[in-house]
């Protein structure tokens, strides 16, 4: 760490970590009461515990991509924060937004469109924390030095914001509904998440394996020039059944399967750099944050993506438990991993921990990752039975989910360890180890 | 990586091909919205449709049910309920079986997925079916395969 305001960035992880709890906390209710549908039932409902699960997932990832922006910036720009104290009165009026949010929606207060269920008021005050730090990150890298990692994330973090306008419209014709409802959310996961993905692995590939600069940024510019060649128009496989023309199930199919490639390059990308780089980075734990994340994106994102995105197969398994399943291990390996690879390299630098020992993060990376691919796996099988059971034979919804609970016990399980694995993850990041690593290694950045 | 290929190169790739495929992307869209405001020509959203999709945000139905295959998978999908219910054949006995349906939740069986009782007005009822019947007279390309849904 070589700016002080680099140091506002430990409110953003603080909080996308307490969020990080909450979230999985919330699957795992919600998983229980998939097995046992009278748990809670008159507390509250299904739909409820839901939406929290998915919007403290959203907010916890984006209040990361806030620290790692801020973390980042600075040191690639080579300039202090341009303004700290906002980026500190940012942080607190995002997280008082996603608390009010979550307080609201168990007294039943929401605009229910799914992940959108924000009250507009909240939607408005995102909007204004987004534009207080774009203003800030902006600033920063107008005042300083341009590399191409602050541009693509800088591009990656405008889109956010400009995409995110479109919660905002809300026609009576659902169709026209869910065609601009993809455009926040299609646009964002397969879209501009992807630049600051690929642009925060680009700077962790920088620090860690000690890589040329150049090496690493022309790989950025290939990386994200595939993500996005393949991903906007791959919106086109959210297109196929919802009223929208039939050319997109041509256009989806085609140019979907190629947001494979991108995870690909990144595999390649971030195992390359390592074995080329060569250099003993003593944070073992961020790089196999870093290169999990790139490996676990690719099977989640980029293979089980690919599973079902071709329109004849989507027409039987549209919305089974396989989009389930592709959607858990997605945004785990993508983004959960990515901003807790950025939260393992940054922490012990601003809290001055370095070299520590990192055992027990590691035992939460495999546990959660394992837990994680055991969940994908008990869903997958799920959503091929029902789609066979419910989209071949024809079966009625209740009668195939009764068949279906074997594989629901086996996610709830899963799910147990997963909210083990993130306690380790949290803890191990939270509270300073009692070992000190063994001496010998060389100051690293 | 290639020598053959700058960072340069690379760079003026990335920002000329989003572009490119950005803009066939919006005017693509644009086309499949008119295709949209086509469909609400032929089959007019009513005041009564309006207010039924207002039902289904208002009690964010979609993060239990799925219509047209989006949403929350616990619940049936709903994009077809009004086939599956009859109301092609019987548009007067599915709107009935709706409302009978949905004040008699919840069920309060053991062992079965509950839904809440949400205090439908008369008129919210109606509006709801109002917006299912619409939603069915979609163009979804024969989605779903089966009425199951």
């Amino acid at each position: 760490m070589k700016y002080q305001s680099q140091k506002v960035a430990l409110y953003y992880f603080a909080g996308a970590l307490a969020l990080f709890v909450a979230q999985v906390l919330f699957g795992t209710l919600l998983g229980t009461v998939v097995v046992a549908p009278n748990f809670l039932a008159d507390l509250v409902p299904f739909n409820i515990l839901r939406m929290i699960h998915t919007n403290a997932l959203i907010v916890w990832l984006l209040m990361g991509f806030f620290g790692c922006a801020y973390y980042l910036i600075p040191e690639e720009a080579e300039t202090e924060l341009h303004s700290p104290k906002l980026a500190v009165i940012q942080f607190w009026l995002f997280l008082f937004g996603a608390a009010a949010a979550v307080v609201g929606y168990l007294f039943k207060i929401h605009e229910g469109r799914e992940f959108l269920e924000q009250p507009l008021w909240i939607k408005l005050a995102i909007v204004v924390v987004a534009l207080m730090f774009l203003y800030n990150v902006t600033m920063t890298v107008l005042k300083g030095r341009k590399t191409a990692i602050t541009n693509i994330l800088l591009l990656g973090l405008w889109g956010i914001a400009i995409f995110f306008l479109f919660s905002l419209y809300n026609p009576n014709n659902l169709v026209l509904d869910k065609m601009f409802w993809w455009w926040v959310v299609h646009l964002w996961v397969e879209g501009v998440w992807e630049l600051v993905m690929a642009s925060v692995l680009a700077f962790l590939m920088i620090k860690l394996t000690g890589v040329d600069r150049e090496i690493v940024e022309k790989w950025l510019y290939v990386i994200v020039a595939m993500a996005l060649f393949s991903g906007i128009l791959g919106t086109g496989h959210h297109y196929y059944w919802i009223g929208t023309p039939a050319y997109w199930q041509w256009i989806g199919s085609v140019f979907s399967t190629l947001e494979v490639l991108p995870f690909f390059a990144m595999v390649v990308f971030t195992f390359y750099m390592v074995w080329k780089g060569g250099r003993s980075h003593p944070n073992k734990a961020a790089l196999l944050w870093a290169l999990g994340c790139s490996a676990f994106a690719f099977f989640g994102a980029g293979v089980w993506g690919f599973l079902h995105t071709l329109a004849p197969i989507n027409y039987y398994t549209h919305g089974t438990q396989v989009t389930a399943a592709h959607g858990h291990l997605a945004f785990y390996g993508a983004y959960v991993m990515l901003n807790i690879a950025m939260f393992t390299y940054a922490m012990p630098l601003i809290l001055k921990r370095e070299p520590y020992n990192q055992l027990l993060n590691m035992w939460g990376f495999w546990i959660t990752s394992g837990a994680v691919s055991f969940m994908t796996f008990a869903l997958t099988f799920a959503g091929v039975v029902q789609t066979h059971l419910q989209r071949v034979m024809g079966m009625s919804f209740m009668d195939v989910q009764d068949q279906l609970q074997l594989f629901y016990q086996f996610r709830l399980g899963a799910g147990l360890f997963t909210l083990l694995g993130v306690l380790l993850i949290v803890w191990s990041l939270v509270v300073p180890g009692k070992a000190k690593q063994a001496a010998g290694y060389q100051a690293a950045e | 990586m290639s020598e053959t290929l700058t960072k340069a190169a690379a760079r003026n790739i990335f920002y000329g091909g989003t572009a490119f495929f950005f803009a066939v992307f919006v005017a693509l869209t644009v086309h499949s919205v008119t295709k949209a405001n086509a469909i609400a020509a032929a089959n007019p959203i009513t005041p009564g449709v309006a207010a039924g999709k207002h039902v289904w945000e208002k009690h964010s139905c979609v993060n239990c049910h799925t219509i047209m295959g989006e949403g929350a998978y616990f619940a049936p999908e709903l994009g077809n309920v009004w086939i599956r219910f009859g109301g092609r054949e019987d548009p007067d006995g599915a709107r009935e079986t709706l409302k009978a349906w949905m004040k008699s939740q919840p069920s309060g069986v053991e062992g079965r997925r509950q839904m809440p009782q949400f205090n439908l007005s008369e008129s919210e009822l109606d509006s709801l079916a109002d917006f299912f019947k619409w939603t069915s007279e979609v163009d979804t390309q024969n989605w779903p395969p089966k009425v199951s849904g």
